[in-house]
């Protein structure tokens, strides 16, 4: 690796921590972005000569900090100080030995995350607003990802920014609720930046899955920071379980394979490895969560080596848990296809009638329904059923699915 | 004589590398390891997943069980087995038994196996003792 990637990654890995200790300590983002850039610039100009520091986050710290101070001491002043005092790395690794505060740490970077899920915030700010301050994605880098131009982010998180700076961020110490909500809201906005990476399809995968690879970096990071929280735990193995099916997610075209016609040995198994055993440790504590239970649905589709051998029942209990956690007609939904493999189908036809009314624009609902109608040999309904999907379908994936449905009809009723 | 090379790094930094980066330090390392291996003395080598994927149990009168790595500096790590278990229930109550009386810790860490032993079968035998 050459030393410019090496301090990259160096950088990289260290920006939520520095950021988070710089923002605790000026109380303003643009001060704590600046005094980290300052210290980045230095980096660049000392360590490639005096090597990495043994603690990269603290240097910066503390090199971001003197930096900003001395700033606002120019500016007071008005007058020049001697231009970069060169910087000594042992020196100010013993110092900051004394100084740093590791029991703050977790707080703050907790602090810096729950900053961008300011409720006022739509979602898509909030994302957009995570990975510029945590992650030190560009805003052209951002821009990319979400498919808008440069100056239509730049705006966007500049607006986010201002939003958040007239907010009160909290900066006494939470106690255990107020602590366990932020946790709670950040692991919302890290699964959201999961799934907006994850849905990409067409042209834009390849764009957009690096948001996967920041999402589960993050949620590491959360995890090495609050190592016994079950359903952060559970996050981390969803992503995990679910980015490990990318490889044979998209067609040569860039279109979604359905799970049940996707290549497994295309999955990656180190990851899967890892999210089940993320999701065993996350089990010894016996406190469900929707997280935990959608990662344990994920787990047991990585271990069917064949669509066939899925264990369907496994996947009922799981939803039903899911139903008891977090009611929705969609979960109540995906449990029908469960109950259709154990059942039958007209068992889980009768299950999903009653969502008819809320699902009425819901692509699946009237797939499912139409291939429920269809195998108990009601092919009129179900071609009704078919259309109706077919219209409310968003990618050619999905519609060309319902097509494949609706010619077998067609042929079937000429013949 | 059988020795282990423990790598040591920062994983944070480690898991900022691209696929790539992380690819270019292994094969880098690999032309040691491959004379190694072409010599008969390379025996499995193994990566452990994330410290994030950790469970520690710490031995005493009682014995407890921590979500993550070990993480005291006034122990050092002095062994290690290889065991292949259905859980991390199964492993934590294979591990309780081994630590009963003991003080000290036992971090449990999943594996990814990157390679099996490739020592010739003599070797492996003279090697036990």
């Amino acid at each position: 690796m050459t030393d410019l990637a090496w301090i990259d990654a160096a950088l990289t890995s260290a920006r939520p921590q520095a950021v988070a200790a710089l923002l605790r300590y000026f109380r303003d983002l643009d001060t704590a972005e600046e005094a980290y850039q300052e210290a980045c610039l230095r980096a660049l100009k000392t360590w490639p000569e005096k090597g990495p520091p043994r603690d990269a986050a603290s240097w910066l710290i503390m090199v971001g900090r003197n930096a900003a101070l001395d700033d606002v001491r120019k500016r007071s002043r008005n007058t020049a100080l001697p231009e970069d005092e060169l910087v000594d790395n042992e020196e100010i690794e013993v110092d900051l030995a004394d100084r740093l505060d590791n029991a703050n740490y977790r707080d703050d970077v907790l602090r810096l995350l729950f900053v961008c899920v300011h409720p006022e915030l739509p979602a898509t700010q909030q994302i957009a607003l995570a990975l510029r301050i945590v992650s030190g994605l560009t805003v052209k880098e951002i821009a990319r990802a979400f498919l808008v131009s440069e100056a239509a982010m730049e705006q966007r998180i500049t607006r986010a920014k201002a939003r958040i700076a007239a907010a009160d961020v909290p900066f006494a110490t939470p106690g255990a609720v107020e602590r366990s909500e932020r946790l709670g809201a950040v692991a919302a906005m890290i699964y959201l930046l999961f799934t907006e990476g994850y849905s990409a399809s067409g042209g834009e995968a390849h764009i957009r899955q690096p948001l996967c690879d920041e999402a589960i970096r993050l949620a590491r990071l959360l995890l090495r920071l609050f190592p016994s929280e079950p359903e952060i735990m559970g996050l981390t193995a969803l992503c995990l379980l679910q980015h490990a099916r990318t490889p044979a997610r998209l067609d040569a075209k860039g279109e979604i394979v359905l799970l049940e016609e996707q290549d497994r040995g295309k999955w990656d198994r180190d990851m899967i490895a890892e999210g089940l055993a993320l999701l065993d440790k996350s089990i010894r504590h016996r406190q469900p969560g929707p997280y935990q239970v959608q990662a344990a649905l994920a787990a047991v589709h990585a271990q069917a080596a064949t669509p066939a051998e899925t264990d369907w029942s496994a996947i009922d209990g799981l939803y039903a848990t899911l139903e008891n956690l977090q009611p929705s007609p969609v979960v109540t939904l995906n449990r029908a296809v469960a109950v259709s493999k154990i059942k039958g189908a007209a068992a889980a036809l009768a299950m999903i009638e009653p969502l008819a009314k809320p699902l009425a624009g819901y692509f699946h609902f009237h797939g499912l329904r139409g291939g429920l109608l269809l195998q108990l040999g009601q092919a009129e309904e179900a071609r009704r059923a078919f259309d109706r999907a077919i219209g409310l379908a968003h990618t050619p994936a999905e519609a060309a699915h319902i097509r494949q449905h609706l010619d077998r009809l067609q042929k079937d009723s000429a013949a | 004589m059988l020795y282990a090379i423990l790598c040591y790094h920062d994983e944070g930094l480690v898991e900022s590398w691209t696929k790539e980066e992380d690819a270019a330090v292994l094969a880098k390392r690999h032309v040691a390891v491959n004379k190694l291996r072409d010599q008969g003395k390379l025996g499995p080598v193994v990566r452990l997943m994330p410290t994030t994927a950790a469970t520690s149990i710490r031995n005493g009168k009682e014995q407890l069980v921590l979500d993550g790595p070990f993480a005291e500096t006034k122990e050092q790590l002095l062994g290690l087995y290889i065991v292949d278990c259905e859980s991390l229930d199964e492993v934590l109550e294979a591990a309780r038994i081994m630590g009963q009386g003991e003080s000290g810790t036992f971090e449990i860490r999943p594996l990814k196996l990157m390679w099996p032993d490739s020592r010739p079968e003599d070797r492996r035998k003279s090697a036990q003792s």
